[in-house]
């Protein structure tokens, strides 16, 4: 659990105080063993939050204390440790719920964001009777898993799949989507992310749910990287769908969430089909369950369920107002230090408004050189520093920013200031590493 | 296992002046590889006259390791015969899989014994690999369509 001392240790090293400000990192580091590792003998700065979260103490031990000593499976054995382990399982869906604002039953869970955007796609391409002439709407800036599903859908149904461009500083081209008459009357499904995982752009959903609510479309947000970083209310956010993954919000991997409309979700058809899915099956046909155990079938990942309840329950501790408002701080003091750094250009909104704290970059060496994110990030692994390299399941973005890869800094609650000084500092060694040498002369 | 050991300076200056860049004619096959991983991806093109590889050209966006390699493969491979280019493929495919524990043969991979320091990073072996492998698919459709046509 937190220590609420404000002067614990957990201050990297700083001599002076923090700034009160940046108090959050200082309450929590201690909850994350991992953060107080050395790498390659450096103190390990990990900013790949946005890739996936590392873990407080309170999740792991929920999890291993669940699977220690409440271990059974869930709604079907009737035993006291099944008893238990269904109260778990379920106490974990009611935290998630009231996280997000939902009742319980509307929060269903898959194996990751991808699958409950995979689910989204399926059941309302056969719920909507999709078929030519309709059309699906996405953006340019999502990720892959906010993309494939869509196409793949469009693919099977005969649908016409359009997106949403970006202006030049990496924001949703509201004006000319409107021009062009992009959300109309053929529009059956909008999915958009809510926060960019490269350009860190936070798009203004309930100005989206309009616009697409307007024309009777279904709207479905990826969540998975706001989730994490801000208070959330399904009940006034305006999305029909909304998925999101544990992973990324201090839980485990192999957990992903949708929530729902329970109105809608009541009028989808199933998933996949098996076990706890159904209602009465016959040989000649079945019924199925109603909403959530309708879109799980067979065993859940039930240790992984009562992790995010912890998670959930560290999370509202500290109040996602103050993480939140630690995401901006950290943002806006990373922007600003990493454009000090000589020949690095930021992708996306370069000051902290409706921006999330998903820094991506390019780097060019002192003698002009296109810096390639692989050799960014190895450089800066090897003092430490961890980001992500490569083009974040998000090529065509990239591809409009007419390039074909990006360093990502990200950051998360345990996020402290000098993290982001030592990757200024490993950035300035990068350029110079690269830049000297003068290449041609053979 | 240091950083520094994996970029060479030849390796760098490889990737700052990559010999035989570019797309040309003639050609008998071309191939396109990518490495969905990390994005990098290679357009190459081989001239075969008779048993020798007269030319590979080729257009390619990576990390310094993907377009060095790519780059010493193509002083490795033009002007020798098909059989002495995979032979050199396989010592070099050979010495990348070895973790480091390789004492490359100077005479036959040249330049290319810099990247033994790459092969200790299992992550970027793939990298240094990704033009060897459009080149050797580039040459059996060579083969392949010299025989139907």
């Amino acid at each position: 659990m937190p220590d609420t001392d404000l002067s614990a240790a957990g201050w990297l090293g700083a001599s002076e105080a923090p700034p009160a400000a940046f108090a959050l990192p200082g309450l929590v580091r201690d909850d994350f063993p991992v953060l107080q590792r050395h790498v390659n003998g450096h103190p390990l700065a990990y900013l790949d939050s946005a890739n996936t979260s590392q873990k407080p103490r309170a999740v792991v031990e929920a999890m291993s204390n669940h699977l220690l000593f409440h271990n059974a499976n869930v709604a079907r054995a009737m035993h006291q440790l099944g008893a238990e382990a269904s109260e778990a399982f379920e106490g974990g869906r009611a935290k998630v719920a009231a996280f997000i604002g939902a009742r319980t039953e509307e929060v269903v869970f898959t194996k990751n964001a991808s699958e409950a955007l995979n689910l989204a796609a399926h059941t309302l391409g056969q719920h909507l009777a999709l078929g030519p002439g309709d059309e699906v709407v996405v953006s340019v800036m999502e990720h892959h898993s906010n993309i494939v599903p869509w196409q793949l859908l469009c693919q099977r149904t005969g649908a016409t799949l359009r997106w949403f461009d970006i202006t030049d500083d990496g924001r949703l081209d509201l004006d000319s989507a409107r021009e062009q008459g992009l959300v109309n009357e053929r529009t059956k499904v909008v999915s958009l992310t809510w926060v960019s995982n490269v350009l860190g752009t936070v798009n203004p959903v309930t100005e989206l749910a309009e616009m697409a609510h307007a024309v009777g479309a279904v709207f479905v947000v990826d969540g998975s990287q706001a989730v994490p970083q801000m208070p959330v209310d399904v009940t006034t956010l305006g999305a029909d769908l909304l998925a999101f993954t544990a992973h990324k919000m201090l839980g485990p991997t192999g957990l992903g969430v949708l929530w729902g409309r329970y109105e809608l979700l009541e009028q989808l058809p199933p998933f996949l089909g098996g076990g706890e899915m159904i209602e009465v099956v016959r040989m000649e046909g079945s019924t199925f369950a109603r909403p959530p155990a309708r879109f799980e079938a067979g065993t859940p990942p039930i240790a992984e369920v009562v992790a995010l309840g912890a998670a959930v329950d560290y999370l509202t501790m500290l109040g996602m107002d103050r993480v939140a408002e630690h995401e901006h701080l950290i943002t806006t003091y990373a922007l600003e230090q990493l454009q000090r750094v000589e020949g690095l250009r930021i992708l996306g909104p370069t000051e902290a408004v409706d921006r999330g704290g998903a820094i991506s970059f390019t780097l060019t060496s002192s003698d002009g050189f296109d810096i390639h994110p692989h050799d960014v990030m190895q450089i800066l692994d090897s003092r430490g520093v961890a980001v992500r390299g490569g083009h974040h399941c998000a090529r065509p973005l990239h591809h409009r920013l007419g390039i074909q890869a990006s360093s990502r800094a990200s950051a998360y609650l345990y996020t402290a200031p000098d993290e982001v000084d030592a990757l200024v500092e490993a950035l300035d060694h990068t350029r110079d590493f690269f830049g000297g040498h003068s290449g041609g002369g053979r | 296992m240091s950083v520094e050991s994996m970029y060479q300076e030849i390796i760098l200056d490889h990737y700052k002046a990559k010999h035989g860049s570019g797309l040309r004619d003639p050609y008998e096959a071309e191939v396109t590889h990518v490495n969905p991983s990390c994005g990098d991806e290679i357009l190459l093109r081989v001239h075969l006259d008779g048993d020798t590889v007269a030319d590979v050209s080729y257009d390619a966006v990576g990390c310094s390791i993907s377009q060095a390699s790519t780059s010493v493969m193509h002083d490795l491979v033009v002007g020798r015969t098909v059989e002495e280019g995979m032979a050199t493929a396989a010592a070099f495919t050979e010495m990348m899989h070895s973790r480091g524990n390789h004492e490359p043969d100077e005479d036959v991979l040249e330049d290319g014994i810099a990247f033994l320091g790459v092969a200790q990073f299992p992550a970027r072996v793939k990298c240094a690999l990704l033009g060897w492998s459009a080149w050797k698919d580039a040459v059996a459709h060579a083969l392949t369509n010299k025989e139907e046509s």
